[in-house]
């Protein structure tokens, strides 16, 4: 491979497509969209760029702070969850036997390959009144309820569905079901890079499984952890789907607020503002990662497993 | 254990228990067998070695002691405590990896005291011991450092150091100077004998190479595909291999197909087509159909001109010789290494100290020489 410092003529022709494209889809519309949140609207369509900043003023106010505040609590959760349920599943997958290894890999990665609306609709199939998960609970109280007249005992009173649906509890879920390969395949990338003898080394010196992975595994996984943060809250913190079709009325998060800005409330300048809000909060959250990086870098905990026979 | 006298058999205390005992331990991956009905004992304080070319199996023997291999059949005591169903980190053993395994995110310091926290150590404790075991890897000082900043000779004291503050009753090393490069590793042959004559814990070592297992072993089991070929000490197992596997994987070694014709108390006599008769100063004892190799090591021999070779004082005429062409020649600086064609197609190796600096000037390519040895020196293999 050839640096492209000494093939200028080749880089730039592959580079120029890519490039055009970023600018033209990209750059020109966000730095169009970064105008306007310093503009107003002056007639349907007509938005008058005239530098004000009373739209970052509006998105400050207690109401979307809130909205903001509930959206980083959403995310946030979201992406605690899929770190606890992520890290068994790669840890699994890391110690599989290399047999089943692509198959669950493949696992983790088979939701990709189907469009996120259909996922999201077969999980309000799941969860909606008359769907999967109550109809299960519906014949477990049953039976039951059967089971205590067989014992001579007052069967059940009639089961109650249980509200699954249009609540926080579903956004949560579907984000946590829609991000999770997010989670596990750089916690995968981590752990597999790890050094087995290190583990051994471990329990060799008297730790037990819990104790070395919480000592050993987790801090020599630390980059492979906050990469998984990183990319799992970032999507989250932006959804927009999910909390359209699973939430209720008090499950908003910024993301629909924008959307509404766009189209119901036809208030671009404020909605471009919000975007900006969203994207700096991201940029911070990204900001955070790259330091965090760093210092594991420099402490040495990132080196892989080679560290060992550098004679 | 054929053709060497009785006495050259280690002798085991019997008041002495072994430290560790491995009864007919078999370890089957799928249907291969890597750990073939194995039994042997560890005596306290030994400088054990397991020494096998790769994938003989003696790794997975000493990760079935550590405990992260478990054995398909037999059993493993450990100071006489039976270690099935034992997880590794109950196991009275601690072992260096051959990576070395050195935490990368602890310092040296916390590399160390890690087993002794998990022990639940009294912290002043830990300090000392700490300081005592890096004094002995002769670490004292960099207690601080990170392991990136170490080289891998010092990776490996801070490996050594970290099993050996645990005080375990064995201390495993598998292939533990592998890594180093060749300066290095001679140094550290020595150091680890010395470490182990100091600490007094008894070592099991992982190697493939002879060398490392001759120069610091007090007893080596040469392991070939998952069973024992030989257990002794590293001059026995040297001058008298058991069979031809050890002869050849220990040293070099010239190796001749025979018949034994003459085969009584005091002497023995091989003939071989392709070397001519050799004589050898004692009986061949064990089972055989006359069929047998005779291995003959290249410092053993030695070269004369064509004809200028005397008589053999200790052999028959026209026995313990043979002539040959020089083909090939390796000056190494302390020995030069002929490679001789015999007559009958064969190629002989012999070795000859260079013990004035024109010695590698007697002989060179092309020329006739003749090669005679004591009738000490063959060892007959029945193997």
């Amino acid at each position: 491979m050839q640096g492209w410092r000494t093939q200028k003529r080749v880089f730039a022709t592959i580079a120029t497509g890519p490039v055009l494209w970023l600018l033209l889809f990209f750059i020109i519309p966000l730095a169009v969209l970064w105008a306007y949140s310093f503009g107003r609207n002056v007639g349907l369509t007509e938005i008058e760029i005239s530098g004000t900043f009373a739209n970052y003023a509006k998105a400050i106010e207690p109401l979307y702070l809130q909205i903001f505040g509930k959206s980083i609590a959403v995310a946030a959760l979201t992406t605690f969850i899929c770190l606890i349920v992520g890290f068994p599943v790669a840890l699994a997958i890391t110690f599989a036997t290399p047999k089943y290894k692509p198959w669950l890999l493949l696992g983790i990665m088979l939701p990709f390959w189907t469009n996120l609306l259909i996922r999201t609709y077969a999980l309000m199939a799941v969860l909606r009144t008359e769907g999967y998960a109550n109809q299960s609970l519906g014949s477990l109280w049953q039976l039951s309820s059967n089971a205590r007249v067989v014992l001579g005992l007052q069967p059940l009173d009639a089961f109650e569905p249980l509200h699954l649906l249009y609540n926080n509890f579903a956004v949560v879920l579907g984000l946590v079901y829609v991000h999770l390969p997010f989670m596990v395949l750089p916690l995968y990338a981590a752990l597999d890079r790890l050094d087995r003898s290190l583990i051994e080394a471990s329990l060799d010196l008297g730790a037990g499984h819990f104790r070395t992975l919480l000592t050993i595994v987790a801090p020599l996984a630390a980059p492979g952890i906050i990469s998984g943060v990183v990319i799992t809250f970032v999507p989250a913190l932006g959804a927009y789907l999910t909390p359209d079709l699973l939430g209720g009325t008090d499950s908003q998060m910024i993301a629909n607020v924008i959307e509404r800005q766009f189209k119901r409330a036809n208030d671009w300048p404020f909605g471009s503002a919000l975007s900006f809000m969203l994207m700096y909060a991201t940029f911070i959250m990204i900001a955070w990662q790259a330091q965090r990086e760093r210092k594991l870098m420099r402490t040495g905990t990132g080196i892989g497993p080679d560290v060992g026979v550098r004679a | 254990m054929t053709t060497f006298p009785p006495n050259r058999v280690v002798q085991d205390n019997a008041a002495i228990k072994p430290i560790i005992q491995i009864r007919n331990v078999t370890k089957r991956f799928g249907q291969l067998a890597a750990v073939d009905d194995v039994s042997l004992d560890i005596m306290p304080g030994e400088f054990f070695v397991l020494l096998g070319p790769s994938g003989c199996g003696k790794t997975t023997l000493l990760r079935m002691i550590a405990g992260f291999e478990l054995p398909t059949e037999g059993q493993i005591l450990i100071d006489g405590q039976d270690m099935t169903g034992v997880p590794p980190n109950q196991r009275p053993v601690n072992m260096v990896f051959q990576s070395y395994a050195v935490f990368p995110h602890m310092n040296v310091r916390d590399n160390v005291a890690y087993g002794l926290k998990i022990a639940r150590t009294p912290k002043k404790d830990i300090r000392d011991r700490v300081d005592e075991a890096l004094a002995l890897v002769k670490l004292d000082g960099l207690g601080d450092r990170m392991p990136d900043q170490l080289s891998g000779g010092q990776r490996q004291r801070v490996a050594l150091a970290r099993s050996l503050v645990m005080r375990p009753k064995v201390l495993l090393l598998d292939e533990p100077l592998s890594a180093l490069d060749a300066k290095l590793r001679a140094a550290m042959q020595f150091e680890l004998a010395d470490l182990q004559e100091k600490v007094g814990i008894t070592f099991v070592t992982v190697t493939h190479d002879q060398d490392e297992a001759l120069s610091m072993a007090s007893r080596i089991a040469v392991v070939n595909k998952g069973l024992i070929a030989q257990m002794a000490t590293p001059s026995d197992l040297y001058e008298y291999p058991a069979n031809r596997f050890v002869a050849d994987f220990v040293g070099s070694v010239n190796l001749f197909e025979g018949k034994l014709i003459v085969d009584e108390p005091e002497r023995a006599v091989v003939e071989c087509p392709e070397l001519g008769r050799v004589y050898i100063n004692h009986g061949v004892t064990g089972p055989h159909e006359g069929t047998v190799h005779v291995a003959l090591r290249p410092e053993k021999i030695s070269l004369y001109r064509q004809g200028e070779a005397p008589p053999a004082p200790d052999a028959p005429v026209g026995h313990n010789l043979a002539d040959g062409v020089i083909k090939g020649m390796s000056y190494l600086g302390d020995i030069t290494v002929f490679q001789i064609l015999m007559p009958s197609g064969q190629v002989m190796r012999v070795s000859r100290p260079n013990l004035s600096r024109f010695d590698q000037e007697d002989f060179t390519w092309e020329d006739r020489v003749s090669m005679r040895w004591h009738s000490s020196s063959p060892v007959v293999l029945l193997a």
